[in-house]
């Protein structure tokens, strides 16, 4: 997973971070209140996305609630080498 | 407005719950318990400063651990304020961990940024120009004129200023909120509003946006 904030990305990338998901989202505090059950739902592979909408349209819009996810999932499980989301 | 969540309060788990009783304790057991914690948010802290280590070169190891015991200081300082917040929607331990990494990660971006100014408008246009030059030809070099041409007539100052400084020019959110003395949450609803605006401004100058960006699901 490379880091958000990788200088040199592309324009699919710089779009992305211009426009923003386009899908209704939570705010950053309402990402924080549930980011420790939504870790451990996709650490243990139950349907987190369902669970928690909104979640995964912040992550894909807010590159520094994203770093935090990253944070909290590798420091809990790092057998996934930081893997998928 | 709040989304709903299917995620619900639920009695916290064996190990959950001697947390919170050993924390609402008194005397020795409580003093045990805050030392433990401290322990475990140090672990969290010292864990993002690792992670984070490439983007501060200039920090000496001595600062780095001073970093590490501030936010965990910090994070244990919200935590017994947000005790009572706890639902046990994950495992005490989780949760109080999301707070030293939030606490390392803002220091962390603060201290990269520190002594650094807030790059221009004229370094986000050419960020702007060299995607269009580089990107697959005339119509992405015409996307990406209009939406400069909509930041600069679309967008209320504040909602420009915070679009051009996060999407543009790389700046971390928490860093932008400490210089504009505000707070994260309300940059980003800026942030939200300003792409909201320019998403309706470039589908009302007829470009498909859904067909620009990768489908991801
Ligand atoms: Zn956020």
């Amino acid at each position: 997973m490379s880091e958000p904030t990788a200088p040199g990305r592309g324009g699919d990338e710089l779009l992305a971070r211009l426009l923003g998901p386009g899908t209704p989202e939570l705010t950053c505090e309402e990402c924080f209140e549930v980011l420790d059950a939504y870790v451990e739902l996709a650490i243990a592979a139950e349907p987190a996305d369902e669970r928690v909408p909104g979640m995964r349209a912040h992550l894909e819009g807010c590159p520094a609630c994203t770093e935090e996810y990253h944070s909290l999932r590798a420091l809990l499980a790092p057998e996934e080498g930081g893997g998928p989301r | 407005m709040p989304m709903p969540s299917e995620i619900s309060a639920q009695l916290p788990d064996e190990e959950s719950a001697l947390w919170l009783m050993r924390l609402g304790a008194a005397g020795a057991e409580r003093q045990a318990a805050l030392a433990e914690l401290h322990g475990l948010l140090l672990r969290a802290s010292r864990f993002e400063l690792g992670r984070r280590r490439a983007t501060l070169p200039h920090l000496r190891p001595g600062d780095l651990d001073d970093l590490a015991q501030q936010s965990a200081d910090d994070a244990l300082v919200a935590i017994l304020a947000k005790l009572g917040d706890f639902r046990g929607e994950s495992r005490f331990t989780t949760w109080a961990y999301k707070f030293a990494l939030l606490e390392a990660s803002v220091k962390v971006r603060r201290r990269a940024w520190q002594g650094r100014e807030i790059p221009l408008e004229r370094e986000a246009w050419a960020t702007l120009a060299g995607a269009a030059r580089t990107e697959r030809g005339a119509e992405d070099g015409e996307l990406f004129a209009a939406i400069r041409e909509e930041i600069e007539s679309s967008l209320g100052p504040r909602q420009r200023e915070v679009l051009v400084a996060v999407a543009l020019n790389d700046v971390p959110i928490d860093v932008l909120a400490e210089r504009l003395q505000t707070n994260r949450g309300a940059l980003y609803k800026n942030l939200h509003d300003a792409r909201r605006k320019l998403r309706a401004a470039l589908a009302a100058r007829g470009f498909d946006l859904e067909l620009d960006r990768k489908e991801e699901r």
